[in-house]
């Protein structure tokens, strides 16, 4: 629906390079994910009627309405589904970031979540297996993913 | 619905890097071009719809009053992106229909590159907290994302995406609207860089500032109007079930190689009592230009996996089996949030299409928006 056209890629310069991103806004849903995350944790929702596991946070169950839910640690591990790789940052907090690859990863967990991936980047491929990767800033940490190698082992 | 609506009337203002102009001024140029274009007088015009993201525009009460319109039975603002001019067109239509108003104008207006520009908007939402901070910050991000797994299911590659913005690219050289005009060939679409993988500047949508609009007629008034009527034959809105808590948040939408087109088309075909084969010309929504390739296939326009090799092979150039995007696209033509894409379907079925015109144009199918929801509309000649 919506689109940038890449000259509304802001001007990178050094102050707008090393302006940090803009932390998580977290609502009553998602502050439980927040915090866990702070411990590196991965703490989602599971519906208490279906049983399913959710993401992102919210009130209810997507899957069935169900509008009670149990905190469950995952181990975030899975394979990705599809990604970007941004060349050309389109906020200025990105632009000493370029080229990074965003992925949506499916959790095996059930379901599909979003990162970053750092490492190797001529290996990240669809349906390559990936791991948590916890990366902290000032006041908030960000669940990145790193590839898992063919023994099952972060290079 | 049963056809007894129309597009009568179609208006623009030109599409400029900035228009130094506000909003309002550019929406009342567009609706007043539109009312003009179908032959109608201020008078007989009861309704005004348009769409907006994040404000970025001005309410119907204020347009239909510096048009200096009589008594409104129709006021409608909607909180949508591209997926609304389809589905403003339907409403209309539906309205005419039902007797609620006579002849409504629909229109999108901003100043979409140097007011607020949809591209680097921060779409605010329950969605956003998780996307924003990690650099995951622009809708070409989120199509790129279907785009990529697209191609991978179907097989496709760069040579699909850049067949679709080169041969929007030859009509463009036929519209003096277009912003983007010069040639582009496959060779030079495949030396650019890319900015967000899989896409390079040629497959984005250019910003600008400006307004476009149509007016919505019953059949009958169509009738008696100026130029014959581009008749609503078939008009849906879908979204798909788990759609997100914003328009950006795709993580609980099973399929990225189909969007919402798969959902209405039977609906679509069915309200017309035409099928897919009956369909002469299309214009398929595209801020990107996977969109166009995954609405090709969503409507039932050509196969699973084939709309790439299919555009490859001419099939959507002015020549071809299926004429698309005539007006350059949203690629070439400018941002109008697919209004423009709507009113060139309307010229197009209206036999107003000029240099570009399409060869057969009695059946004409056109999209609005890339992903979770979107509508559609099937316009026919008075058949």
């Amino acid at each position: 629906m919506v689109a940038a056209h890449p000259g509304a890629t802001p001007d990178s310069s050094a102050a707008a390079a090393q302006s940090p991103p803009p932390a998580p806004q977290p609502d009553v849903e998602s502050a439980p994910f927040w915090e866990a995350l702070r411990r590196h944790r991965v703490l989602l929702q599971r519906c208490t009627a279906c049983g399913r596991i959710r993401f992102p946070p919210m009130p209810a169950c997507p899957y069935c309405g169900g509008r009670t839910s149990v905190a469950e640690e995952v181990a975030a591990t899975g394979r990705i589904y599809s990604f970007v790789r941004v060349h050309r940052a389109l906020t200025p907090s990105m632009s000493g970031q370029v080229p990074y690859v965003v992925a949506v990863v499916q959790l095996d967990a059930g379901p599909r979540m979003i990162g970053r991936v750092d490492g190797d980047q001529e290996s990240v491929v669809i349906d390559a297996a990936v791991r948590p990767d916890f990366v902290d800033h000032d006041g908030w940490t960000e669940l990145r993913f790193a590839l898992v190698d063919a023994a099952g082992s972060a290079p | 619905m049963t056809a007894r609506a129309a597009i009568t009337g179609v208006g623009y203002t030109p599409f400029t890097r900035r228009s130094g102009r506000s909003v309002l001024d550019l929406a009342a140029e567009a609706c007043s071009a539109a009312i003009d274009d179908a032959g109608l007088d201020r008078a007989e015009v009861d309704g005004v719809a348009s769409f907006m993201v994040m404000h970025d525009s001005v309410p119907c009460q204020a347009v239909a009053t510096v048009l200096g319109l009589g008594e409104q039975r129709l006021l409608l603002d909607v909180d949508l992106g591209g997926q609304g001019p389809c589905y403003l067109v339907t409403l209309a239509a539906a309205a005419v229909n039902a007797g609620m108003a006579r002849n409504v104008v629909v229109f999108r207006a901003m100043n979409g590159r140097s007011g607020n520009r949809v591209g680097t908007m921060q779409f605010a939402g329950m969605g956003a907290q998780y996307r924003y901070p990690i650099g995951y910050d622009a809708y070409m991000m989120y199509v790129a994302m279907w785009g990529r797994r697209f191609l991978h299911e179907t097989g496709g590659g760069a040579e699909d995406l850049g067949a679709v913005a080169v041969a929007q690219r030859k009509f463009a050289e036929r519209n003096q609207r277009a912003v983007r005009r010069e040639p582009l060939d496959i060779d030079a679409y495949l030396d650019a860089p890319y900015v967000v993988e899989p896409f390079r500047a040629a497959d984005c949508t250019i910003e600008v500032d400006g307004a476009c609009a149509v007016v919505v007629s019953s059949l009958d008034r169509a009738r008696d109007l100026r130029h014959p009527p581009a008749v609503v034959a078939a008009g849906a809105y879908r979204a798909g079930p788990r759609s997100g808590l914003d328009i950006g948040d795709h993580l609980l939408w099973d399929d990225y190689t189909r969007n919402y087109t798969s959902l209405l088309a039977a609906d679509l075909y069915g309200q017309a009592g035409l099928s897919s084969s009956d369909v002469q010309m299309a214009e398929i929504y595209d801020c990107f230009s996977s969109t166009v390739l995954i609405g090709l296939e969503g409507l039932g326009l050509c196969g699973r996996g084939e709309a790439g090799g299919w555009v490859r092979s001419g099939a959507t150039a002015i020549d071809g089996a299926l004429p698309t995007n005539t007006h350059g696209g949203l690629l070439a033509e400018g941002y109008l949030h697919g209004m423009n894409t709507v009113a060139e379907a309307a010229l197009q079925v209206q036999g107003r299409g000029g240099d570009r015109q399409a060869p057969r144009h009695e059946v004409c199918a056109v999209t609005s928006g890339a992903l979770m929801d979107g509508s559609a509309l099937i316009l026919t000649t008075d058949r």
